[in-house]
């Protein structure tokens, strides 16, 4: 008796993600520097937890290592919920919806005369009487939602792109901004709090070995500890504060960035409700949004697709193997937009992303794997 | 099924209402898929999901324009809903906050309920208004929420009997 093996979605899904537990899990494929968050904060808070808690639960309170361990515990489920869940991935168009915008693209450019490269693929929408440019996207091909962009390192648009973080191995977008705000500034909190009673701890210690004649060693721990929460300090609540004056904003990083609202001649943020309140509670206590990638539905055959592009057979056999190259991402930060200039989409072949190059030369029809897959349950005979 | 107008002038002689079709099952059985069209998302009020009102060429034979708008305005209102900033949505936070979001794992958000409520009003809409129509509407979130997709059927009967506004859409 054999079993029937169920393809779920997320092994069809185009872009460069890997999924883990059946495709609950949704991370980037580079997850080096997510292992290296994880060993510095169960690490440090080992250290912690062993060496310092005691002592300071016997001579200053037992809250102190309570309020440490609920800290620690909120500050990892928020690591996780930012690493592990869907930034707001914008699936890619299928066929039929590729085409209609093409169509439509072609109907309002008009006669394009040969050799001449055609107009830009740009939308202007009017929001909040502010005209905003919506970019085609030659990857996914769509045009991009506003505010969306596209991560060259998950090869995903990604609504309401924020950044792509390393440390916490996945994009920042719509669905985890708030979980990532939410990270930082406890982990903000958990650092300040282990560096200040440290050095209560540090000062304790030489205080009483100065009152009691007692000599006992500071132990090393507690200077590795002070080490590495001096160093988190700067960076992790530089950061939180610069989150924090996005969301009463109501701006993305990749906007604050490409500096699409400052300046004079630029357009006025309209996404922003000009009340620093409304833009914190709109970001923070917004409605949860639900992810649109459909990751654990079954793969089902498609018998009515009428599309005919044979490429999209070949091409989804290639996305399913994982690509070996990596792009290995150097900076921090990386805001990423895939925009191709106004590059005609038969130019090029190279397929190969670097982060640092915002010029993309995918052809769209050969490598897109954007295709409606048929006959995927593989169903053994018995 | 026998009692099907069989050429396309029949057919647009009768008020938009094709008997054959008056069975979801059936018309993906016993109609060809002719065309898609595709109602765009409208940013004008910003980022909450909203669809365009404007009423497409290519359905101007197959169904009334106001059956379409109201289809198309109620979607809009139950988005609305789901996405809607207040006392409710402050409150479902702040509680998943305090919990560590694990609340989430035993209640449903809002924004779900309301999803389920859209997909039973599009169920319910398809059996009643566009599969009698030869119509069919895709639930928005299978496409990413970013077009509602209504797929045209043509009777499979007729063949090369194309009633004009359906298939050869090339633009406006």
């Amino acid at each position: 008796m054999i079993t029937r093996k169920v393809t779920r979605k997320w092994e069809k899904l185009p872009g460069k993600n890997t999924f883990c537990c059946d495709g609950r899990v949704m991370m980037a494929r580079q997850k080096g520097v997510f292992y290296l968050t994880l060993f510095l904060i169960i690490g440090t808070c080992s250290l912690f937890f062993a060496f310092e808690c005691p002592y300071l639960a016997v001579h200053l309170s037992p809250a102190i290592p309570v309020f440490a361990v609920l800290l620690f515990v909120f500050v990892m489920a928020m690591l996780l919920r930012t690493s592990f869940s869907d930034p707001g991935v914008l699936p890619r168009a299928l066929p039929e919806e590729a085409n209609f915008i093409e169509m439509e693209i072609e109907a309002a450019n008009g006669n394009v005369l040969a050799g001449q490269r055609p107009p830009p693929r740009i939308k202007n929408v009017q929001i909040n009487n502010q005209i905003v440019k919506l970019k085609y996207c030659y990857t996914c091909k769509i045009f991009r939602p506003p505010r969306a962009s596209h991560c060259s390192i998950c090869d995903n648009c990604v609504d309401r792109f924020d950044h792509h973080c390393p440390w916490v191995g996945n994009c920042v977008g719509k669905r985890n901004y708030r979980y990532f705000y939410l990270f930082t500034l406890s982990l903000s909190l958990l650092t300040i709090y282990i560096f200040a009673f440290d050095i209560v701890h540090v000062v304790l210690r030489e205080y009483r070995n100065f009152f009691e004649h007692v000599v006992s060693l500071t132990p090393h721990c507690t200077v590795l500890e002070v080490l590495v929460c001096f160093f988190t300090l700067w960076s992790v609540v530089g950061l939180t504060g610069f989150h924090t004056y996005l969301i009463s904003l109501n701006q993305t990083t990749n906007e604050d960035i490409k500096g699409s609202w400052s300046g004079k001649n630029r357009v006025q943020n309209p996404y922003s409700h000009k009340n620093i309140i409304e833009n914190c509670c709109e970001v923070l206590c917004g409605p949860t949004y639900p992810s649109v990638l459909d990751r654990r539905g079954v793969m089902l055959e498609d018998s009515t697709s009428p599309t005919s592009s044979d490429a999209s057979a070949a091409s989804t056999h290639k996305s399913s193997n994982p690509v070996s190259q990596t792009t290995k991402s150097s900076a921090p930060l990386i805001p990423n937009e895939h925009t191709p200039d106004e590059a005609k989409p038969s130019i090029g072949a190279g397929t190969q992303k670097s982060t640092s190059s915002p010029k993309e030369e995918k052809p769209p029809s050969p490598t897109s794997p954007n295709a409606v897959a048929p006959a995927v349950i593989k169903e053994s005979a018995h | 099924m026998s009692s099907a107008p069989r050429t396309a002038t029949e057919r647009t002689k009768l008020p938009y209402c094709h008997e054959s079709f008056h069975n979801l099952q059936e018309l993906r059985h016993s109609a060809s898929l002719a065309n898609k069209v595709f109602i765009q998302r409208d940013y004008t009020d910003g980022t909450v999901c909203k669809f365009q009102t404007k009423f497409p060429s290519e359905l101007e034979s197959r169904i009334e324009r106001t059956l379409f708008e109201d289809t198309v305005k109620m979607l809009n209102n139950y988005y609305a809903e789901a996405e809607k900033i207040g006392g409710q949505s402050y409150l479902e936070g702040c509680l998943a906050c305090l919990t560590i979001y694990l609340i989430f794992l035993c209640i449903e958000t809002r924004y779900e309920k309301v999803l389920k409520k859209i997909s039973r009003y599009i169920q319910e809409q398809n059996e009643k208004v566009y599969a009698p129509r030869g119509l069919l509407i895709t639930d928005p979130i299978e496409r990413g929420m970013r077009v509602i997709e209504i797929s045209v059927y043509e009777d499979r009967g007729s063949s090369g009997s194309s009633s004009g506004s359906s298939t050869t859409s090339s633009g406006r």
